[in-house]
């Protein structure tokens, strides 16, 4: 039996999000039966390089980055709840400071010369992932009049089909800035928008150290209906 | 079947993943002498190059990344993939996933190959999609490339596949 997800997912169009307007498909989608790609192996990302040292989004240059530092772990589930073991979990963020290194980003704000803010981790065999980072700022964008998104650290995941590649991103709880962001507020049900927010664990916050956050994440699986045009 | 957990949501790639999701040698999936060499665009709703898409590609063995530059232009190097590398009467073909800012989930399309048109004719994907759209899941050659543009929406969009 599956169980359809239509309403945690964004649709392709959300006007709100202005860059949505021109890029967003207006024909319907191919819908194929789901037995013709369910069970195709997804990529082999075994190209993509993973050093240990990459979890650590702290330890990249000669001195500690700016800003609180965190430790973000969770579980990478399937839709059966199963977990995804020894798949390829890639992240990036802006600074402490609201700013990404990537030469795009034209807000004024500092660089950190001791922060780049990528990493890339493989589950474990309990399809855990861990990641060492700064909090992110709050940054401006152009959507609106003085529109600023909430804090977020985006997230790459593979899984095992072509049907569980996942790209998304992942906020913190509380943030004030969440009901005002179109990106998140796509999601058109509270529950969907509620899964792309972590939980600060105390069982994850390394004291003295650290404060944790936990957020597990479900990948499509073979059960998961085609999302909903 | 015990299935009742929610998938987590998908949202934007973004404007700033260039530093961190290409990695190298990522459009260059295979080597040899029997490479193909895939060129293309990615184009918006106004025909406007999309400068800030990223690309995978995925067939066979082969998985390629590449972001588009500031045309939009994207390129890849790969093999053709064995037919019946899937099963099902199925083309050689490429899987081709789109991200890209104002794209709140990816895209997912294919590529086929123009000198296959025998296989093409039968193929079971093909042979579901509208016959006037056929074309834009098909690569052009053009002289010793493969020319495969990808129109994200309007009048020649290119077909997408439901995830
Ligand atoms: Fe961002």
């Amino acid at each position: 039996m599956s169980v359809s997800h239509g309403d945690s997912e964004p649709p392709y169009l959300h006007p709100d999000y202005r860059a949505t307007v021109r890029r967003a498909p207006r024909r319907e989608l191919v819908r194929l039966p789901a037995e013709w790609f369910h069970h195709l192996p997804g990529p082999a990302f075994g190209r993509v390089p993973v050093r240990s040292e990459d979890a650590d989004l702290t330890r990249q240059h000669e001195r500690e980055p700016l800003g609180e530092r965190i430790v973000v772990s969770g579980q990478v589930l399937d839709s059966d709840g199963r977990p995804v073991r020894h798949t390829l979990v890639e992240v990036w963020q802006a600074n402490a400071a609201g700013r990404y290194v990537d030469p795009v980003d034209d807000h004024a704000a500092p660089l950190d010369p001791n922060f780049t803010g990528a990493g890339r981790c493989l589950t474990d065999a309990g399809g855990r992932y861990r990641f060492v980072t700064v909090k992110p700022g709050a940054y401006p964008w152009r959507n609106h009049e003085n529109a600023w998104r909430p804090a977020h650290i985006h997230f790459s995941l593979f899984g095992p089909s072509l049907a569980s590649r996942l790209v998304t991103q992942m906020y913190f709880p509380g943030d004030p800035l969440i009901p005002l962001d179109p990106i998140l507020q796509s999601i058109p049900d509270e529950h969907g928008r509620d899964l792309l927010v972590a939980a600060l664990d105390l069982t994850i916050t390394e004291p003295q150290w650290a404060l944790g956050y936990r957020w597990d994440i479900t990948l499509r699986g073979r059960n998961s209906t085609p999302r909903e045009g | 079947m015990g299935e009742d957990q929610v998938p987590t949501p998908s949202q934007t790639v973004g404007p700033f993943f260039g530093y961190a999701l290409p990695f190298e040698g990522g459009p260059d999936s295979a080597g040899g002498a029997e490479v193909i060499r895939i060129e293309g665009q990615l184009l918006d709703g106004a025909g406007e190059p999309v400068p800030d898409g990223l690309l995978e590609l995925w067939g066979g063995q082969q998985f390629a990344r590449c972001r588009t530059d500031a045309e939009g232009a994207f390129h890849f190097t790969v093999t053709k993939p064995p037919p019946g590398s899937e099963p099902g009467d199925e083309a050689p073909h490429l899987h081709v996933t789109v991200f890209a800012r104002g794209l709140l989930r990816h895209l997912a399309t294919r590529m086929y190959f123009p000198d296959e048109e025998a296989a093409n004719g039968r193929d079971r994907v093909l042979n579901v999609v509208d016959p006037a759209r056929r074309h834009t899941l098909i690569a052009q050659s053009d002289g010793a490339v493969l020319r495969f543009d990808i129109r994200m929406q309007g009048d020649s969009e290119t077909v997408f596949f439901a995830l």
